[in-house]
């Protein structure tokens, strides 16, 4: 299987690589598409969540009577309701510890951030279920709270959880991870010139703009029936049975239309909540985050504060690396540590390695995953620093980046030994493209500055689970089912795979998402590996119908199946039989399927493997407003190994996209706390994603080369863009100003007070 | 589960005795755009809403003979900029108006409502005060006016009297060679909020200003105008000096506080760059040399 499919060559390609009309576009822009709180339900009731207004209190009792009398009042739930998770025994999901998620989803010992929900209420409209929420006498005993990592890891912090150690001490780092290559020591004494610098980054929002919501419906034998968004109604599936005792085999997860996720909704906040509701009322249960409560008790990423060096030869190569990343897990463990510390160092051969990430635990909302979890962070300081070294050495910056370009062979500190390597093929792409030629000019105006900046990124991808199921319909059309919620456009990507295979035209072919009882396991939509995973489980099941329709047509004919050729959606006699009977058509074949052997469809179930990593190179230019401190992007070109473009329009709508999630990282998004340890800013005003008008047209480079290990040669693309732009905007400021800024974002008066600075 | 009353009077004696009877458990609505974001909040919980959208003078532009414009208070963005000659007299009113959100926005936002709502942010209110414009306010003891300025008096709070409804703004006739402009400071392009704002209306002739008035947005608990400025404009023929004084002066005027939109510093040092940049596009557009 692992070959690409002679017919699949990319000149005789028909409908792969075409920008087809997306197959979900006409119900979003007529808003006809159901996201996941359109849903509603005959009976339905709605859930609200009371939440701590503390940043750290112990919960001495929570005493709900009162909401319980209140007349329309139909259930009340505390962490009492939740399956706990005793703190002793580990128990996974994917990367997830039902320890913390039973903690997350209601706060049990402690309430441990403004926003934790602590109680939820199910009423018959939402005014009742506030009112009701507001009747809950919660007794707090307020403790002192801590927000920020370097305050988390002082050694009187306020400690968040009595279990977790460091050396041997109560701490708020409750975890590390270590990558190590030879011995850095060594490498660094080999060094003629170390770079050892310091940042900071804030933790910023993923910014979906549809909030968490699910219907809930649990009926009196037992079964549930959950309509949420997510990116796996799998994952639904699993950790609601988790948190609330309902096998699997009870719960059907129905996936709405997804209104953005960027890693976020690989984790659930409000359906078991809402099952445990349902189950107490006996009524469907509705419930919907507000804004206000997407941005405080949702997760965002991690800010960061690390520490990176990295030493080299005069002439350029690097000996030594060593990178500590304190990385924020929020107020339960489990922050992304595997992005700083696998991905910093990834894209260089670097024969000393020594990467720690910490995983700091404070008053904050848990994090959750963000597009590339934790890479951005690391790579923002190590690619600060490679910029830097080429400066102090005089070489040009993308010249030392190619010096030590990782290669086939090449170990990562993170374990893998490479197989093929497209990481010069970007640097190339941008060496050679018009942007990076052009002259800046850097003085446009008085008061204006511009610099150029590059950058370069490194991402895992990922293979894993998942199913479909290609069925041809009675009247001879296509309908492919895989599991997996379309958040980036895999729909569109597949629907050309299979009017590709089959031979059929594109509009002959619908793809669906299956809920969790219409098509086998799936893993989540993450990872950069749904369209890597579900073509290959396509390409699979379309192969096997194309074998039954083979069938099929050597049946009617009463010739060998083996004699008979698939082309261009019809079957045809071969070999000696060519030309003896007429070509019988998809149509033709559907109309006989009865007679022939009944239904004509397949479906392949694969644990999929070979999904190689991501490389991409970008350059940027800005503008900085040196009298209001004002940092503007005016140019960005990113170039990426991108395998196979299925649907080139999605591509370069996840390489701009997710520059343009690096823009906000860069120069204006973080989380505000004020004193009390409340997020200062729960809202798109005062939480400042660009607009618009704030970012160019980002021109995506893609570059096409195969993945040797997929039919169709596709590599993950969603994830690898987010990771340059934080260093490369840095590097670009820095052009323009002559001053290295080692936090971010770079915001106005940031950037004013540095400038300020003698 | 409140109950909440809806009028919409075809006459302002009806809204005001309406208004006033409710006893400030009413809020006026004009386009709304502040005032259904707080109802949503929860921050504001009228039980009665007066709608002024109906009444013709609160939603007329009316040119004088002499040339000056009476506005109605509740004349939404996109009509005053779709009006013929009020951009030509008055762009920089114009423009700080059209700043208001977006285009949505624009179609509802009125400069009777960014008054009253009593942000100091408010962007229409510092090129108002710039353009020396006098709001007529009615209430149950009759007319009265007042100039822009003496209307905020604290964020989200007015001098208003109990029953007063803001009917219209007044802007004096301009001599020749008279212009205004309005700048403001938002970390993005669009859709946020003033972190500093700025208006100025200068009359130049032969080269030397004759007249000007300066308002500062978002840098103290009110809209400021900031007469020093002004003083150190006129007689000027905006050469560095007089520049650097009204911009000090505006930087002086400066009381901001540190929060989540800017620093104390932050906002100082930009109303002076801000005074500047602007005086610049009033004075150009004036036609001055
Ligand atoms: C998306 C968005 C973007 C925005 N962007 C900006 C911006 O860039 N700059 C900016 O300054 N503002 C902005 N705003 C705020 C708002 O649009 C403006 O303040 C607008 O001018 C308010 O006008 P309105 O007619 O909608 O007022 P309303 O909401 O109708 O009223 C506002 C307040 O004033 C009172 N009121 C209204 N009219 C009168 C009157 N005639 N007499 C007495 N009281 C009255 C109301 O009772 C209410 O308390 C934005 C709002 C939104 C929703």
């Amino acid at each position: 299987m692992n070959v690409i499919n002679d017919k699949l060559r990319v000149e005789d390609n028909k409908w792969i690589g075409t920008r087809t009309v997306r197959p979900d576009g006409a119900d979003k822009v007529t808003g006809r598409a159901t996201y996941a709180a359109d849903n509603t339900m005959p009976g339905m009731i709605w859930g609200k969540v009371l939440r701590s207004p503390h940043a750290h209190a112990r919960i001495r009792s929570i005493d709900t009577s009162k909401a319980e009398a209140l007349p329309g009042v139909k259930a009340v739930v505390t962490a009492k309701d939740i399956v706990d998770f005793p703190l002793e025994t580990s128990v996974m999901l994917g990367i997830q510890d039902m320890r913390w998620m039973c903690r997350n989803v209601m706060a049990r010992e402690k309430a441990l951030f403004h926003g934790h929900p602590v109680a939820a209420v199910a009423a018959i409209n939402e005014e009742v279920a506030a009112a009701a929420c507001a009747l809950i006498a919660v007794d707090y005993e307020v403790l002192p709270h801590v927000i920020e990592i370097e305050d988390a890891i002082k050694p009187d912090a306020p400690i968040l959880h009595d279990f977790a150690k460091f050396e041997g001490k109560p701490s708020n780092i409750a975890g590390t991870m270590t990558a190590k290559l030879g011995d850095v020591e060594v490498g660094f004494a080999e060094a003629d010139i170390i770079v050892e610098r310091t940042f900071r980054t804030r933790p910023i929002h993923q910014g979906y703009i549809e909030p968490q919501a699910c219907t809930v419906s649990y009926s009196a034998d037992g079964r549930a029936t959950i309509w949420s968004s997510s990116q796996g109604q799998f994952m639904v599936r699993a950790m609601t049975s988790l948190l609330t005792g309902v096998p699997q085999s009870n719960i059907r997860a129905i996936p709405a239309e997804i209104g953005g996720g960027f890693g976020a909704k690989t984790i659930i906040y409000l359906e078991p909540v809402a099952l445990l509701l349902s189950k107490k009322s006996g009524r469907p249960v509705k419930m919907v985050m507000t804004r206000e409560e997407v941005m405080r008790a949702t997760g965002p990423t991690s800010g960061s504060f690390s520490t990176v060096k990295i030493g080299a030869k005069k002439d350029g190569t690097f000996v030594a690396a060593k990178g500590d990343f304190y990385i924020q897990a929020g107020c339960l463990p489990g922050g992304p540590l595997r992005g700083p510390v696998g991905c910093s160092f990834a894209p260089y051969d670097i024969p000393n390695v020594l990467s720690v990430g910490y995983d700091v635990v404070s008053n904050r909302s848990k994090v959750a995953a963000y597009r590339a979890p934790g890479a951005p962070l690391g790579a923002y300081a190590a690619e600060c620093v490679v910029d830097e070294i080429a400066e102090k050495l005089g070489m040009d910056r993308l010249e030392l980046r190619l010096k030590n370009t990782a290669g086939p062979g090449t170990k990562a500190a993170y374990g893998a030994t490479f197989g093929k390597v497209t990481f010069e093929e970007t640097i190339e792409a941008i060496q050679n493209h018009e942007h990076y030629k052009a002259p800046l000019d850097r003085n446009p105006r008085p008061g204006v500055k511009r610099g150029r900046g590059v950058a370069s990124g490194f991402w895992y991808n990922a293979g894993g689970e998942s199913s479909a199921q290609v069925n041809i319909t009675e009247d001879g059309n296509v309908v492919v089912t895989t599991g997996h919620p379309d958040v980036g456009g895999s729909r569109a990507s597949i629907a050309n795979v299979a009017a590709e295979l089959l031979g059929v035209d594109h509009s002959r072919v619908s793809v669906l998402i299956g809920d969790t009882a219409s098509i086998g396991y799936s893993n989540l939509t993450g990872g950069s590996r749904v369209t890597f995973a579900s073509a290959m489980v396509v390409t699979q099941s379309a192969e096997k119908v194309i074998g039954q329709l083979k069938e099929r047509a050597a049946k009617i004919w009463k010739i060998d199946p083996e004699a008979v050729n698939w082309d261009n959606g019809e079957a045809t006699p071969a070999g000696p039989n060519a030309g003896q009977f007429p070509p019988l058509t998809l149509a033709d074949l559907a109309a006989k399927a009865t007679e022939t052997g009944g239904p004509i469809g397949a479906g392949v179930q694969l644990n999929t493997t070979g999904a190689d990593p991501g490389f991409a190179t970008h350059v940027v230019d800005v503008e900085v407003d040196v009298d209001l401190g004002i940092v503007r992007v005016l140019r960005y070109t990113a170039a990426q190994d991108v395998g196979r473009a299925l649907h080139p329009s999605y591509v370069e709508g996840q390489i701009q996209g997710g520059v343009v999630q690096g823009i906000g990282w860069a120069l204006s998004e973080e989380y505000l706390y004020d004193k009390q340890g409340r997020l200062d800013n729960a809202g798109f005003l005062d939480y400042r994603m660009p607009v618009c008008s704030d970012v160019p047209m980002i021109e995506a480079v893609m570059l096409e080369i195969p993945n040797p290990k997929h039919p169709q040669g596709v590599r993950g693309v969603g994830e690898a863009p987010i990771v340059p732009p934080l260093a490369a905007i840095s590097n670009a400021v820095y052009d323009a100003l002559g001053k290295r800024f080692y936090a971010l974002p770079m915001s106005p008066p940031k950037v004013l007070e540095r400038l300020d600075e003698v | 589960m409140t109950d909440i009353r809806y009028l919409a009077p075809q006459t302002l004696d009806e809204a005001v005795g309406a208004f006033a009877a409710a006893q400030g458990a009413a809020r006026i609505l004009a386009g709304g755009t502040d005032l259904l974001v707080q109802m949503r909040a929860g921050t504001v919980k009228p039980g009665l809403i007066v709608d002024i959208k109906k009444i013709a003078e609160m939603t007329e532009i009316a040119e004088a003979p002499d040339g000056g414009f009476r506005i109605g208070a509740a004349v939404p963005g996109a009509t005053l900029a779709e009006h013929r000659g009020f951009g030509k007299a008055w762009p920089g009113v114009l423009e700080a108006i059209n700043l208001i959100g977006s285009k949505q926005v624009q179609g509802r936002a009125s400069p009777g409502g960014n008054l009253c709502n009593g942000s100091p942010a408010g962007d229409s209110v510092p090129a108002m005060i710039a353009a020396n414009a006098m709001v007529t306010v009615q209430g149950p003891e009759g007319r009265r006016t007042m100039p822009v300025e003496a209307v905020p008096a604290g964020p989200g709070r007015t001098n208003l009297k109990p029953g007063e409804i803001v009917v219209s703004f007044t802007l004096p006739p301009r001599a020749p060679g008279s212009s205004d402009a309005y700048l403001r400071m938002i970390p993005r392009t669009e859709m946020d909020i003033a972190v500093v704002g700025l208006g100025v209306s200068l009359t130049l002739q032969g080269g030397v200003v004759t007249a000007a008035r300066v308002g500062l947005g978002a840098v103290a608990p009110t809209v400021l105008l900031v007469e020093d400025a002004a003083k150190a404009l006129v007689g000027s023929r905006l050469d560095d000096a007089a520049l650097e004084a009204a911009a000090a002066a505006c930087r002086a005027a400066c009381n901001p506080i540190n929060d989540k939109r800017g620093t104390i510093a932050y906002r100082t040092k930009v109303a002076g760059v801000l005074l500047k940049r602007t005086v610049a596009i009033a004075a150009a557009r004036a036609g001055g040399n």
